[in-house]
């Protein structure tokens, strides 16, 4: 019976890392088309949102299948829980991508001639973010965890100063009053995928350790606790 | 061993415990506070000394030959159970003991319940049919068999018989009740009512039960005791153990990759 598990989360495992690596790519390729205004991009990505989601779903079966079948406890209890979390971070993840892909269509009916943001080095943070919450998965690596979550702190503080830059803009009557609202809004769409970045970060601090670190400063934890 | 700093008030403490049959060695310096109205399961791949550790609790193992005990077990009074002065017919009142194999007496259900108290000579009909009432009732036996207290105990099924024998061992007013594989000979219904019927006790008694199946020792004990070649690896809180004991072994154990 046990043999029978660790196939299936075998099975699980390749199903995740499959479906991380399509958001992973939603996610660059929308963050090039945003700086861009690449609205054929722009589309694949709307178009692919019904793909991703029922992947998601069939992730989330077969965790649940694994739950009810073979009632797993320990270190494999706190993978499918992990997966089943991460898998719906993901799926979040890619919505914030296709909302960001709808700003980019809203966008491409403006003249404008480039961002006046800073989005492309806000994007770059939030991906590595990304790229580095997958890798701690992927290497079981809990240490990881704690730079994607400093590197949130930075990128919420990106997002503040655009915004602020927004307000001052539309205070000081700036006639672009549509484009400063929808890079607003892009820019809260990186924050909230930082976010959910970090939320996978800690997910694979639960999974390695065993100890649930979500809402709490992981500055100073000891991951050596030791077995 | 491994353990997690748990707070809780323990009715029985066993110090440096080690048991031989013989010359081979069975239990190796056991140490285990056993929580007062709790459950707490002892699991472990066969062979490992839970039945020899339960058995320890009641001096069971004193009626076998041959078995020499180093180290203490003290009752939450501090007396230690394997003191001279202590009378083992009294500490097994104190602590009762529940087979894997039912073993009713081939009697009536009525005089299988009252058998302990005639034993200490209490024969007063109020009284014993008063311990009847009560020790079915507690058993959850009673409306199964209130009509037919006069007839065999042998009667019953698998499952009456294990909650009978359980109506005996709480008919003498023991604190203690140990549990050894209760329901392996039982199917999943008469299994889920023993242990409805053990969530129902905890509170009541303190229960130590040894189990092979670990989904029964996740659903009704709130403490584990994970032995292994007999020794105690781990003792925590059963919720830990079964989401992240903090030994390899319990690991490997508990997910099935060895045992
Ligand atoms: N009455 C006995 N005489 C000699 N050896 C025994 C006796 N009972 C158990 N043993 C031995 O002690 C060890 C532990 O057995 P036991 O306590 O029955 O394990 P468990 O209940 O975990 O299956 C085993 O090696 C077993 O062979
Ligand atoms: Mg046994």
């Amino acid at each position: 019976m046990t043999i029978h598990l660790q196939k299936e989360i075998e099975k699980l495992k390749t199903m995740i890392l499959s479906m991380s690596a399509r958001v992973e790519k939603n996610f660059h390729d929308i963050a090039e088309a945003v700086v861009k205004v690449d609205v054929e991009t722009a589309q694949r990505i709307i178009r692919e949102e019904k793909e991703i989601n029922s992947i998601e779903l069939e992730v989330e079966e077969e965790c649940l299948k694994c739950l009810a079948l073979y009632q797993p406890v320990a270190v494999d209890l706190r993978l499918i829980v992990a997966i089943l979390k991460i898998n719906n971070e993901l799926e979040r993840i890619n919505d914030f991508s296709v909302n960001a892909a709808e700003r980019v269509l809203d966008l491409s009916g403006l003249a404008m001639e480039s961002s006046p943001f800073d989005i492309r080095g806000m994007a770059d943070k939030v991906g590595r973010m990304l790229s580095m919450s997958l890798d701690a998965l992927i290497n079981m690596d809990p240490q990881m965890a704690v730079e994607v979550c400093n590197l949130d702190d930075q990128v919420d503080e990106i997002n503040k100063t655009i915004f602020q830059q927004v307000i001052a803009q539309l205070k000081a009557g700036s006639p672009q009053v549509e484009m400063l609202l929808l890079f607003s809004s892009i820019s809260r769409y990186l924050e909230r995928i930082a976010d959910l970045a970090s939320n996978i970060a800690e997910d694979v601090v639960y999974l390695v350790e065993g100890e649930i670190v979500r809402h709490q400063n992981l500055e100073g934890y000891d991951f050596h606790k030791g077995r | 061993m491994t353990q997690h700093k748990i707070q809780f008030s323990p009715v029985m403490r066993v110090r440096g415990l080690d048991l031989y049959y013989g010359t081979a060695q069975a239990l190796f310096s056991v140490d285990m506070d056993i929580p007062k109205h709790q459950v707490t399961a002892l699991i472990g791949p066969s062979g490992c000394g839970k039945s020899t550790f339960l058995r320890c609790l009641n001096r069971m193992n004193d009626l076998l030959g041959s078995v020499s005990i180093q180290g203490k077990i003290e009752m939450d009074d501090g007396t230690d159970i394997y003191d001279k002065h202590q009378d083992p017919i009294q500490l097994r009142r104190q602590v009762g003991m529940i087979f894997q194999k039912s073993n009713p007496f081939p009697k009536t259900i009525y005089e299988n319940v009252v058998y302990g108290l005639r034993i200490a000579g209490v024969n007063d009909k109020k009284t014993l049919d008063q311990v009847v009432e009560s020790s079915l009732t507690r058993a959850a036996l009673w409306d199964e068999v209130k009509d037919r207290l006069d007839q065999s105990a042998l009667g019953l099924s698998g499952g009456q018989m294990q909650r009978l024998c359980i109506a005996r061992a709480v008919a003498v007013g023991p604190e203690i009740l140990l549990m050894d594989e209760p329901c392996s000979a039982l199917d999943p219904k008469s299994t889920a009512k023993i242990e409805d019927l053990i969530l129902e006790l905890r509170g009541k008694y303190t229960i130590v039960i040894v189990t092979h199946n670990m989904q029964q020792a996740s659903r009704v004990s709130d403490y584990t005791g994970f032995f292994y070649e007999g020794k105690l690896i781990e003792f925590d809180r059963t919720q830990q153990i079964f989401t992240n004991p903090k030994n390899q072994q319990t690991e490997d154990y508990i997910t099935g990759r060895f045992g």
